[in-house]
């Protein structure tokens, strides 16, 4: 968002003063709260926020400017918090609420929303926890695994499903020409805690979206994000999924990730199943793709809807 | 006027939004409802349960789509990914009119994720009756816009609140979805008379109403949705369907959700009031 006018407009009759306004007011609404949880009593450029906020705000018999404002500020950020807190139960018990807390006003101010969904909030939040370490410190190698897990269940969840790919293609397609993409919800994930058992003892809420009006949500308060010890670093290869629309984690013995990562790479399906290694077995490798055949993972490779189904 | 193009020619009753909580309930029991409004943006995904369960209550329901983001009163142009994801919806649901709020909440492309109230200039009326109507021809469906519930009034205005609603459904020639729950709760926090707000808004342009809870607190009123319908809401409510003529009426109940039977005999009091206003009219 672009920096507001020094002063908010004091007539709205072009696109250009309605903007200035925006800025003015989202301004006031963005910036994060005070410890106790109040507006900020001073404007960005240092003036007081009582003085700014009278200059564009009316007051009325029970509340002044300030507090009028106040109230969007709280709820913006009460909204946005909760809906981090859905998405991301693991990384509540695996920070403790306070650095939870911390985390999601840092990533907020660095990464407002900006789309037009929830949704997506939590798209950047594994690469800001990377990018800005000392957040999460002395976990954030485990935090932005977990943010990297979560995201990838949102995506497993609502994600686009291709055509799954004609098993009698595959059968007539020679393997050094054919190859195969994954679904776009399937998200494969190499990583260096056992994120997945971690969240099964946290257990998601694998529950519907429910963006509803403006009103404030008090089940934020009620809701408690179950305690789970945190997991000892253990290299896990898992792939993020759903099967019959519920959602799913599959662990990967390491060979069969590489071939599956290949695969996703671009990759015929003979160089995918030589990056397994020598030492797998051509019966272990069958039995892995009639799992993955089963669970519908492939399509077309490129990953974007609207395309044919070559797999050439 | 229970049928008019701005609610696309239709005579829905009373509905209740689906919510969550209620999904199992409704899928097994099949209750006999008049219509469901779904929250669009819940719906504006690329596939899995969501579209899935939407399904579902399309085949044995009638769906009207409610947004929360549009923001219609925002300076910045409509977002395309937003709009392509919206209009694939409307085909999937066959909403006869589709509803979102007269409020902004992006500027410069940054999300508040809330709505909030416009400055009541006749400049902003324009751009935004000028954004219904690009949004309005880009969907092909008829459009009613809501009065929001608001907690601030700014100095820059230069009409009431339903003055300016009124300005920009007729610039925009769209319909207007009266939520006399926001009138009211608005009234209260804004000190003005609800009773002025619903005789001053173009009746015949009132494709929808909206009734809902809200909650008192010392210095104002929330619009928290989580409550039966207070009696003064019914009785603003039960005035509207004599001025403005019974029209598809809707509860929303979004937090502290009951049963499903709660919610449904809830909106079901509408129907007192509609009686009531259909004998008024004989």
């Amino acid at each position: 968002m672009k920096l507001p006018p020094k002063h908010a407009p004091s007539r709205i009759g072009s696109t250009g003063e309605l903007r200035a306004f925006q800025r003015m007011m989202a301004t006031a609404i963005v910036r994060p709260l005070t410890a106790g949880d109040g507006m900020q009593p001073r404007w960005i450029d240092g003036r007081a926020m009582e003085k700014v906020a009278a200059e564009f705000v009316s007051p009325n018999d029970r509340l002044s400017s300030f507090e009028r404002l106040q109230l969007y500020n709280k709820m913006y950020w009460f909204r946005l918090f909760d809906a981090i807190r859905d998405d991301c139960p693991g990384l509540v018990a695996a920070l403790g609420e306070q650095a939870f807390v911390r985390l999601s006003q840092a990533y907020l101010e660095h990464c407002p929303s900006r789309s037009f969904t929830l949704r997506n909030l939590c798209s950047r939040l594994e690469r800001f926890i990377v990018e800005n370490p000392s957040i999460t410190a002395p976990r954030t190698a485990l935090a932005s695994e977990i943010a990297r897990f979560e995201w990838a269940q949102t995506v497993a969840f609502d994600g686009e499903s291709l055509p799954v790919v004609d098993a009698a293609l595959l059968a007539r397609t020679p393997p050094s020409r054919l190859r195969l993409g994954l679904q776009p919800y399937v998200t494969l994930l190499a990583l260096r805690f056992p994120v997945d058992s971690f969240l099964v003892r946290v257990k998601r809420r694998d529950a519907l979206r429910s963006e509803a009006s403006n009103t404030p949500d008090s089940d934020a308060v009620r809701r408690k994000v179950r305690r789970a010890a945190l997991p000892r670093p253990s290299r896990t290869f898992v792939a993020v999924h759903r099967h019959h629309n519920r959602l799913f984690h599959k662990r990967l013995d390491p060979a069969a990730f590489r071939i599956l990562e290949a695969l996703q790479g671009g990759a015929t399906l003979t160089r995918a199943v030589s990056a397994a290694g020598p030492a797998v077995r051509p019966r272990q490798v069958r039995t892995w793709f009639k799992t993955w055949m089963a669970l519908g993972w492939f399509c077309a490779p490129g990953n974007k809807s609207g395309r044919k189904a070559s797999l050439l | 006027m229970p049928a008019n193009r701005f609610n696309g020619q239709t005579d829905y009753g009373v509905g209740i939004g689906l919510r969550v909580p209620h999904y199992a309930h409704i899928l097994s029991r099949k209750p006999t409802v008049d219509w469901f409004e779904i929250i669009s943006e819940n719906f504006m995904v690329d596939g899995g349960r969501p579209l899935e369960l939407l399904d579902k209550i399309l085949e044995q329901y009638r769906v009207v789509q409610h947004g929360v983001s549009m923001y219609f009163g925002s300076a910045d142009k409509p977002d395309r990914e937003h709009l392509k994801r919206l209009k694939a919806l409307v085909k999937r649901t066959k909403t006869p009119w589709l509803s979102d709020h007269l409020c902004w909440g992006s500027v410069d492309g940054t999300y508040t994720h809330d709505l909030l109230p416009m400055p009541y200039t006749f400049g902003a009326a324009r751009r935004t009756a000028e954004k219904i109507r690009q949004i309005r021809d880009f969907l092909e469906v008829p459009i009613c816009v809501e009065n929001v519930s608001s907690y601030a009034e700014f100095h820059v205005s230069e009409m009431t609140e339903w003055e300016f609603l009124s300005e920009v459904v007729e610039l925009a020639d769209c319909g207007i979805l009266l939520d006399v729950n926001n009138i009211y709760v608005s009234s209260k926090n804004h000190g003005f008379d609800p009773y002025d707000y619903v005789n001053n808004v173009p009746h015949k342009r009132v494709g929808q109403m909206h009734v809902a809870g809200h909650t008192k607190f010392e210095k104002y009123i929330l619009d928290t949705h989580d409550h039966p319908v207070l009696d003064p809401v019914w009785k603003l409510y039960a005035h509207a369907t004599r001025t403005c003529g019974v029209t598809a009426t809707l509860l929303e109940w979004d937090d502290k959700i009951p049963s499903f039977d709660e919610v449904h005999n809830e909106a079901l009091k509408a129907n007192e009031f509609i009686d009531g206003a259909k004998k008024a009219v004989v």
